[in-house]
């Protein structure tokens, strides 16, 4: 089974992007599977399970959500393989830009749009400068100079990654991306593989339940601004 | 250049001969004092919470900044390969009756691409778009100078083919014509960036009609100014050889010299279009029906004839546009106002 993450700032378009990807590799014939990892509500799961496609569903509520995907990964692998799938795709949404969801040796997947403004690339982190695959959506309403000088932005903090338009809407340009997840590697398991960047920390009082602000109350990994 | 090689060249040489290699270390956030010290040494300075911000690891940023180059250098205005022609070897249509054609598009040629919605024209689009080669549903094929495409080159997304334009698009940029441009330019790594905004602008303004200035607004721009201002652009500035059009808007903008101006700039034009002025302006006319290639139609002379009258008709109109905008009555004989549009003075005017 191939395992594809996919992360990307909240509203950039991914389960679009995937619900695409989805019919054409159906016609294929290939088994597909989808885990959406998100914070405290998600829609998401029902456009999946109404094209017919296979749907966990994972809140991660007060928890880091890239914590929160880490713990349930390798499980969720092998959800996959019981149920049979040929491809498993994770989706996650990027709701920090420190997120950094993507694995060694497993095709990583960022989408970013248009809308989100040319200095976007620099802003996002290790989602978007580790991923293999940079999809640009919201191409259909800004003008040509636009796109090429947000594609130009996203090639320069990753220079390696596939930078590739697409319509989340029509599909349109999706068959670029459907010939990196046919070229994807394959994952048995995932115990013992590394992430690609270590993910945001948190480890703090806060993290545990904290709600009194004040220098008395903050133990652990605590980070201070200069104000002077 | 190897890593090695790079690790020790001064970042104020470097920068001379790759100039773009600024914004790989102004994103590493490089004091323009520190231009002098060897990439190594600026490299060793960064703070190693600094670089764990930037979602970097200290022993891959030399390497990174290889690729920066090599991908650049790819980018580089006049490294794109320039194209001969593009071939698209037919497929199949939704029934599977093969389409049995190859249609060679040149630079400077004008195909329109008609049929009903849900006949196939986005999937031929799209099909030219991803270098289809047999692995679309239409089963067609794209040829770049009769071969296969290079995958390195086209695949991975560093070259597009197709520049699009369509009525649906905005500027959604905060910015005046001028940074708009210079952008751009920018990020096409033009070396005489201000020659460039100067010359996109002036070619915009002309195909407007309605003049702007360099510091207008992008945002602010009416209808018929930002298409003339993106096509300029489009035909200037983008790198794709093919320009495909979505209809455009037949107010505000002068489309035969939009037309003009990107054949001139040896781009090979797509129209999708049921606008009889704008199917006219082609050589020939792609027929979509039920997902293929049905028929190709060359515009005949008989055609171009009446594409004239229909023009001055199309004239005719735009008067009337002018008397409303102007807040006037339309209470003539509409037989005579239109029989003077095909007085044998006019047509002879036309000639």
């Amino acid at each position: 089974m191939k395992l594809v993450t996919v992360a990307g700032p909240p509203s950039s378009g991914k389960t679009s992007v995937i619900l695409r990807l989805a019919e054409e590799l159906a016609k294929d014939g290939l088994r597909l599977g989808v885990i959406k990892f998100d914070c405290l509500s998600s829609e998401d799961e029902h456009r999946y399970a109404k094209a017919g496609i296979p749907v966990k569903l994972g809140l991660a509520g007060g928890l880091c959500p890239d914590h929160f995907f880490v713990a349930n990964i390798e499980e969720g692998v092998q959800w996959g393989h019981r149920s049979g799938f040929d491809l498993l795709i994770c989706e996650s949404a990027g709701l920090c830009n420190r997120c950094s969801p993507h694995i060694r040796d497993v095709l990583a997947v960022c989408v970013v749009d248009n809308l989100s403004g040319v200095h976007t690339p620099a802003k996002i982190g290790p989602m978007l400068k580790t991923a293999d695959v940079v999809v640009i959506t919201k191409g259909d309403v800004v003008s040509q100079a636009e796109r090429e000088v947000f594609a130009f932005r996203v090639k320069q903090v990753n220079p390696r990654a596939a930078v590739l338009p697409v319509n989340g809407l029509t599909g349109q340009g999706s068959l670029m991306v459907q010939r990196q997840l046919r070229s994807a590697p394959e994952t048995q398991a995932l115990e013992g593989v590394r992430l690609r960047f270590s993910m945001p920390a948190a480890l703090c009082s806060y993290c545990l339940g904290e709600t009194r602000i004040g220098p008395d109350c903050q133990i652990g990994n605590i980070k201070t601004m200069d104000f002077s | 250049m190897t890593d090695l090689d790079l690790l020790h060249t001064p970042i104020s040489d470097l920068l001379l001969k790759h100039p773009y290699a600024k914004d790989f270390f102004t994103l590493l956030g490089l004091p323009s004092t520190s231009c002098h010290t060897t990439v190594k040494v600026f490299f060793d300075s960064l703070d190693q919470d600094h670089i764990e911000n930037l979602g970097l690891v200290r022993d891959e940023l030399c390497s990174r900044l290889h690729d920066f180059i090599v991908q650049m250098e790819k980018l580089k205005t006049g490294k794109a390969p320039t194209l001969q022609s593009i071939t698209l070897c037919g497929g199949r249509n939704k029934d599977g009756h093969p389409e049995n054609i190859s249609l060679e598009l040149r630079p400077g040629d004008v195909v329109s691409v008609v049929g009903p919605t849900g006949s196939g024209k986005s999937r031929l689009l799209a099909d030219v778009e991803c270098l289809a080669q047999g692995d679309t549903p239409s089963g067609r094929r794209v040829l770049l100078d009769g071969q296969p495409p290079d995958e390195s080159l086209w695949l991975g997304g560093e070259q597009r083919l197709v520049a699009q334009l369509s009525q649906n698009m905005n500027f959604v940029m905060d910015v005046s014509v001028r940074e708009f441009l210079t952008l751009h330019a920018e990020s096409r790594l033009v070396d005489d960036i201000d020659a460039a905004v100067t010359q996109i602008f002036s070619t915009a303004v002309l195909l407007a009609g309605e003049p702007f200035t360099l510091d207008t607004p992008v945002t602010a721009l009416s209808g018929g100014q930002s298409r003339a201002l993106m096509i300029a652009d489009v035909a200037c500035l983008s790198a794709s050889p093919i320009v495909l059009i979505d209809e455009i808007e037949n107010a505000g903008v002068d489309r035969r010299q939009a037309l003009d101006l990107l054949v001139k700039q040896e781009k090979i034009v797509l129209l999708a279009t049921h606008d009889p002025l704008l199917a006219l302006l082609g050589q020939r006319r792609l027929v979509i029906r039920n997902g293929g290639i049905a028929d190709i139609i060359d515009t005949s002379d008989s055609e171009r004839t009446l594409l004239r009258k229909l023009n001055s008709f199309d004239r005719k109109f735009s008067e009337l546009r002018d008397r409303v905008r102007h807040g006037q009555r339309l209470d003539f004989d509409l037989d005579v106002f239109l029989a003077e549009c095909l007085s044998p003075a006019e047509q002879g005017q036309l000639e």
